[in-house]
């Protein structure tokens, strides 16, 4: 991908609310992998899903195409934020909606309860929305004394189970049907209390429970998927239902959205409606896609107000190399590919948004050097399977060395001592930067061969080798590098052309 | 064809047999390989632990060793290591300001090839048994690693390259594509999770049956053999270059120096 200069903002405005880690990703994963029963559900779910993606992207011959499309229409949009965005804004506007500016999670919060109070409700019902997770909107609410009602069932779950959601796409993912029925039986209004754990009985209890919130709300909150700057409409895709009610039942409808989900053009969603659910759930198609122009009058709600949120987005733009991170559009086919977070789950990376692109996301909205997230860019053994599953091409690997980089700069900066690493960086760098110190290094192999003993292995190591030697041994190294042998022993045969094959 | 010879650090100083495997199927050919005795590391391991200013002179290394050599291809017995070479030392150049590394760089990254590469893409192999004389008569599993899959594109070389090994019984590796948790520091630095990916690749190892797992990439089959070695596992690793360079006459032993590299038959 070309890297173009853009004049992109020199000062960088992070993020807050709910982006950070509050513990280093190793301890929060050592804790998760203890979790056999979230392992056993990740690994289940994860490969299910990777299975129906990977067969319905087969069947498109132009996926290829797809996916640069969607990168290239990304591209354009974040070279063209700015004007785009009054370009939104005044097509809302123009269709009778608000609009209001968020610059983080705090202003977004204020925004929003403001106008649920303006309307005198001290409820909403929501539609999923992973702008409003990121802000905490609905702590705050509480705090403000609205109560707020999830009505897509997994948020349901989570929300009446005080849980955080573990998987973007389905966020109760770690929860199986018997820990639903508890929770509902907890935690539910009304519930029947001989409710068992049949699939079909839980959404029937679901289903009564939300019916009830669907017809009462004066307010709805919601996020968006899609916003199109040159007619100012709102996209929401989803599977239940849930989301249409929202969007169209109570009288005030108030929208919460990232500055980077504009897309230019009406025609330009063709793409991204054919990318997202192949991508997301790994269906052709989504079953409900909602879109909304303003207000229509005697139509849907009557007020209709959206808050455009930065909450660090315009700080991941400033950098060059992880700008592109801002293309996401949230399918979480990164997730649903990555071996680490098949086995420990989205809760060990602390942010709202957990995998491989929370990785890079929550580090780039945060700055590299916020609270635990200097620790995400190392979640990976850069295997790559992300980027190749992205629809929009975002080249996570890549973004994440480069974090890496960034972090190690700015611990040099603040460090007065050097770390282990640093040490051992430091010592392979003199080693590994000529072939005569690596020869010179290589003269220590019989050392290790005598730390191996006479089982001629090493079985543990101290200090950061020691994460190697948890789980794996090590072979005694030969007694002669292939260096020394090459320059003593090697003997070209003879029909290969003549020469020693020196050539320093 | 004149062709120099990248070792890789870790090959050279810990697997110096799959290098001279790589030697031997070179020279075979009638190619004649060159050492450049400059080289040391691609700098992959500084690359990925984000240590860019450390790499610089690891990179500007590799170049120079590479740069005014007289070859006419490069190889390595590695995926890895090539990609580093191809795509991670013109980013550190460019990072570091040096323009003229950069340009240097790609020039060497473009007459790198990985050993697969090189055998088809290049030399025309399509039958190793015919053309290399390779003969193996042992049951054996196949892992593709991540950077050979994604990074270079190899696709079936490898394993293509394996099925028309004489004697060979090559068995299926359930979720093959699944990464082994090696990922450099990756493996120390979050050593828990690596440790659980390495589980279940070791799982799928041993349900393959196979007495020994091949693969590219000297790093991983380390990985993959220590984690095999722990669990006293019958099972060994080898790299797919010394499967080719055995042959009916001078056939590799598996009983013998594999057994002491990987542990193989010890608990």
């Amino acid at each position: 991908m070309s890297q173009v200069s853009l004049g992109m903002p020199k000062i960088a405005s992070y993020g807050s609310g709910n982006l950070f880690a509050t513990e280093p990703f190793p301890q929060a994963a050592h804790r998760e992998l203890a979790n056999t029963q979230l392992r056993a559900n990740l690994g289940h779910a994860t490969r299910t899903i990777r299975e129906k993606r990977i067969g319905v992207v087969s069947e498109l011959p132009d996926w290829e195409e797809l996916r640069e499309a969607g990168s290239v229409l990304k591209q354009q949009v974040m070279a063209d934020l700015p004007r785009l965005l009054v370009q939104l804004e005044e097509n809302v506007t123009r269709r009778g909606g608000t609009v209001h500016w968020a610059r983080d999670a705090q202003e977004a919060n204020e925004i929003v309860t403001g106008l649920i109070r303006a309307e005198g409700a001290t409820e909403v019902v929501k539609v999923k929305s992973m702008a409003t997770q990121e802000t905490g909107l609905n702590e705050y609410l509480e705090e403000q004394g609205i109560a707020a009602y999830e009505t897509d069932l997994a948020e349901l779950i989570v929300q009446l189970g005080h849980d955080k959601p573990s998987h973007i796409l389905v966020p109760a993912i770690h929860k199986n049907r018997t820990e639903i029925r508890d929770i509902f039986l907890a935690g539910m209004a009304g519930v029947d209390p001989e409710l068992t754990d049949d699939p079909r009985q839980l959404a029937m209890a679901a289903r009564t429970h939300l019916r009830r919130k669907f017809l009462t709300a004066k307010v709805a909150v919601s996020g968006a998927n899609f916003a199109i700057a040159d007619s100012g409409t709102l996209a929401v895709v989803e599977s239940e239902g849930n989301g249409r009610m929202c969007l169209t039942l109570p009288e005030t409808l108030i929208t919460v959205m990232g500055i980077e989900k504009l897309v230019p053009t009406f025609q330009d969603l063709e793409v991204f409606m054919a990318l997202l659910p192949r991508s997301s759930t790994g269906e052709r198609m989504n079953p409900y896609t909602s879109l909304w122009t303003g207000v229509t009058e005697g139509d849907g709600p009557q007020n209709f107000h959206l808050v455009l949120l930065d909450n660090g987005r315009t700080a991941a733009l400033a950098d060059e190399m992880g700008r592109s991170a801002l293309h996401c559009i949230r399918c979480s086919a990164c997730m649903n590919v990555c071996p680490v977070y098949e086995r420990t789950g989205g809760h060990a990376y602390g942010s709202t948004y957990p995998g491989p692109i929370g990785a890079i996301l929550s580090p780039l909205m945060t700055g590299i050097e916020a609270e635990e997230n200097n620790s995400l860019p190392y979640a990976s053994s850069l295997c790559g399977a992300c980027f190749d599953a992205c629809p929009v091409k975002i080249n996570i690997p890549e973004i994440l060395v480069h974090l890496r980089g960034k972090d190690v700069d700015a611990q040099h900066a603040k460090r007065k001592l050097p770390s282990q690493m640093d040490v051992g960086m430091t010592v392979a760098k003199v080693a590994l930067s000529s072939g005569r110190n690596l020869g010179l290094a290589e003269k220590g192999l019989p050392l290790g061969k005598l730390a191996a003993g006479p089982d001629r292995l090493i079985k543990r190591l101290p200090g950061l080798a020691g994460g190697w030697t948890q789980s794996r041994d090590i072979p005694a190294p030969p007694a002669q590098s292939f260096r020394d042998w090459w320059k003593k022993e090697h003997v070209p045969t003879a029909d290969t052309a003549a020469g020693t094959g020196e050539n320093a | 064809m004149k062709i120099a010879l990248f070792a890789t650090c870790i090959v050279d100083a810990m697997f110096p047999r799959t290098a001279k495997a790589t030697v031997t199927v070179l020279e075979r050919l009638g190619h004649q390989v060159v050492f450049p005795a400059g080289q040391a590391c691609c700098g992959q391991m500084h690359i990925n632990s984000g240590y860019f200013d450390d790499a610089l002179p690891v990179v500007a290394n590799h170049v120079a060793a590479f740069s005014h050599g007289d070859y006419d291809v490069a190889v390595a017995p590695s995926a890895s290591c090539v990609a580093s070479v191809k795509h991670q030392q013109p980013m550190i150049a460019r990072h570091c300001g040096d323009a003229a590394l950069e340009n240097r760089a790609n020039a060497v990254g473009a007459k790198t090839y990985e050993l697969s590469q090189l055998l088809v893409d290049v030399l025309g192999i399509t039958d190793a048994a015919a053309q290399l004389g390779s003969y193996f008569p042992h049951t054996v599993t196949y892992h593709p690693s991540c950077h050979g899959m994604r990074l270079l594109r190899l696709g079936d070389r490898q394993l293509d390259l394996l099925r028309t090994v004489a004697g060979i019984d090559l068995r299926n590796l359930a979720e093959p594509d699944q990464c082994c948790g090696f990922g450099g520091t990756f493996s120390m630095k979050n050593a828990d999770v690596s440790s659980a990916m390495l589980e279940d690749k070791v799982a799928t190892i041993e349900a393959s049956g196979a007495e020994l797992c091949t693969g590219g990439d000297a790093s991983c089959l380390l990985h993959i053999g220590g984690g095999l070695s722990r669990k006293g596992s019958g099972t060994a690793t080898l790299h797919f270059a010394e499967i080719l360079a055995s042959t009916m006459a001078a056939p590799v032993s598996v009983s013998g120096e594999v057994e002491q590299l990987t542990g193989r038959g010890r608990s």
